[in-house]
């Protein structure tokens, strides 16, 4: 028996483009996360002392104090950012506890693709933070020496965001798929439950980072810009 | 022993021991985390949620080691360049 680990099932061929099972899957939690969100959008606008008003709030409140207490202050940018982060990953893992549907990010082209757009926000904030010149300033202070290493801390550290999460989804659905194989069907629950809370977690630690090295690009600004007037 | 076995023997041995001392790492690493979070939680509980943010930032941190162990053992074991049809 040869797993599917770092390949990719193919589900159909359209024309030249194949469409794998974590298009499909990754879809799925996209228009999932679209309609929920869609309807608790419309319940605070509508029934504003509703239930479902009050767990929009609730999710929205919670995800801006992640952003808040993590960056410093409030970025309603980076909320939305790292809001959609979080809810993705988590809709993903609680999606990938359905049977036979893998989280899409158990695999590494997703979970690649999530960390790329952390490497890609990073120096649009910084940059829209303090100009094109102010950002580039920062891979050569304190000393330009040190440029090669601020390079390397960037890739390695999206390396790091990409293999953190592909590495703790996939390994939690193959340790279930494995005592499922082994014993049957009871046994692997407490397994699922602990792949659950991993899942959830994973997503709290994807977007602190996210936001943590947003932020950073952020806050160098700030901190130079203080130096400057003072 | 044919060479292809023997690469397949080293594979496996290696992928265990990745794992193995990947683990003791990565648990290592967390138990001091978690001992230094139980103690600052016992000086300052009014901090509990920072101080539980911060600590599961660096479990994360500490615990993606293990994980880089583990891709590496499973290409190891499935994604071999060296051993064909592995």
């Amino acid at each position: 028996m040869k797993p599917e680990i770092f390949t990719d099932r193919v589900l159909v061929w359209l024309g030249a483009l194949p469409i794998t099972e974590t298009m499909l899957t990754s879809l799925a939690t996209s228009l999932l996360l679209v309609l929920t969100m869609g309807l608790l959008a419309r319940a605070v606008v509508r029934h504003p002392s509703g239930q479902l008003a009050a767990a929009g709030r609730l999710t929205f409140g919670f995800l801006q104090r992640l952003v808040t207490e993590t960056v410093g202050r409030t970025s309603p940018g980076l909320e939305v950012f790292v809001g959609s982060l979080f809810l993705f990953i988590s809709g993903a893992a609680v999606l990938g506890q359905l049977p036979v549907i893998a989280a899409p990010t158990g695999n590494l082209g997703a979970a690649s693709a999530l960390a790329g757009l952390v490497f890609l926000a990073v120096p649009v904030v910084g940059i829209r933070a303090r100009g094109p010149v102010g950002y580039l300033k920062h891979y050569f202070s304190p000393n330009p020496l040190l440029f090669p290493l601020h390079v390397i801390s960037e890739l390695s550290r999206t390396l790091a965001l990409a293999l953190r999460l592909f590495g703790n989804m996939m390994s939690g659905h193959l340790i279930v798929a494995l005592i499922v194989a082994l014993t049957g069907f009871i046994v692997p629950v407490p397994l699922m439950a602990l792949d659950l809370l991993i899942g959830l977690l994973q997503a709290y630690i994807f977007s602190i980072l996210a936001s943590v090295y947003i932020g950073a690009a952020i806050q160098v600004g700030e901190g130079e810009a203080k130096e400057a007037r003072s | 022993m044919t060479e292809h076995a023997i690469l397949a023997l080293g594979s496996i041995i290696m992928a265990g021991l990745t794992m193995a001392i990947g683990a003791l790492g990565a648990a290592f690493g967390e138990s001091r985390i978690g001992a230094a979070g139980m103690d600052a939680l016992a000086r300052q509980p009014d901090e509990s949620g920072s101080i539980t943010r911060s600590q599961f930032v660096a479990l994360a941190m500490v615990e993606s080691t293990a994980i880089f162990c583990l891709v590496i053992a499973l290409v190891l074991l499935f994604a071999n360049p060296f051993v064909s049809g592995g």
